[in-house]
């Protein structure tokens, strides 16, 4: 069992890292949480994201946020990555499985993956 | 939705889209009934908003004219003969207080209840998408209980690290699962 002690142990572990962290996240990952996109599977979509990213090492890089309804809830879940300098990619129908594939190529490896973006068929 | 615990993260959202500063989730099982209670201080409803809110064609959606939040919550409650209650106030000039609770509860023994599901995943999607929010989560049955309070966890933790912190939000699923399985 987990207690709340153990966050101050989080805490000392973690004094002096947040603000490395901060400041240069120029990708911005963001999960549609309307009811169309919870029912469609949102949630478990944003939760891969959140671990993959870290997992990843791209905590510095990139932040996973959360929005309303994107308007096109017939293609939920939906994601968007926004890049510093780059075009939005919209990326729909996600999975868990797509999630760890788009932070994996995308994310850290630069090349979008278009067979899941709006765009393509 | 498959699982309650989608309903309450949908309601939690519309909570949180209220201005929400306080946000409590309790859920509380008692022999096959299990009641869930979502209480923010939002902004509020008006009366008549409030009276229609759930009703499909009633939202405050700009993408459509169609809100299923409410509708889908209360119907999930209704069809396994359980109960849905809307209460909500906005502020006014003799009571400041304002806020919606929503209440509904289950028989869990009803062929056409839906599971509860992952709730930890939903109080875990709120602390990752509102760190700032105060949440209290809350489980209670005859047998077992739990607890998360994200002021208690700011308060062991300090101003500077963010509760959506990967380490932090990593503590917090081992807390809600170790403690519920």
């Amino acid at each position: 069992m987990k207690s709340l002690q153990e966050l101050a142990e989080i805490r000392d572990k973690m004094k002096g890292k947040v603000a490395l962290r901060e400041g240069h996240n120029d990708i911005r990952i963001v999960v549609g949480m309307a009811t169309c996109g919870i029912a469609a599977g949102a949630r478990p979509v944003l939760s891969t994201l959140v671990e993959e990213v870290e997992k990843q090492g791209l905590g510095s890089r990139a932040i996973v946020s959360q929005t309303g309804c994107i308007g096109i809830c017939r293609l939920e879940p939906i994601v968007e990555v926004f890049e510093a300098g780059k075009e939005k990619v919209t990326y729909v129908k996600m999975t868990p499985e797509k999630a760890k594939q788009v932070v994996k190529e995308h994310i850290k490896g630069g090349t979008p993956v278009y067979e899941y973006t709006i765009g393509e068929k | 939705m498959k699982e309650l615990s989608l309903n309450i993260l949908d309601l939690a959202q519309n909570s949180i889209k209220a201005g929400a500063k306080h946000l409590s989730i309790r859920l509380e099982k008692r022999g096959s009934w299990l009641s869930v209670a979502i209480a923010d201080d939002g902004v509020g409803m008006s009366p008549a908003f409030a009276a229609s809110a759930a009703d499909p064609f009633t939202t405050t959606r700009t993408t459509r004219k169609v809100g299923m939040g409410l509708p889908l919550f209360k119907l999930a409650a209704e069809q396994t003969g359980g109960t849905f209650l809307l209460e909500s106030r906005q502020a006014s000039e003799e009571n400041p207080l304002h806020g919606t609770t929503v209440t509904a509860t289950f028989d869990t023994n009803h062929v056409d209840c839906e599971p509860l599901g992952d709730v930890a995943s939903t109080v875990l999607a709120l602390i990752q998408g509102n760190p700032e929010l105060s949440l209290t989560y809350e489980f209670r049955s005859e047998t077992a209980g739990q607890r998360l309070s994200t002021d208690e966890m700011r308060e062991i933790l300090g101003e500077e690290i963010p509760l959506n912190s990967p380490e932090v939000l990593a503590w917090a699923r081992e807390f809600l699962e170790g403690e519920t399985k």
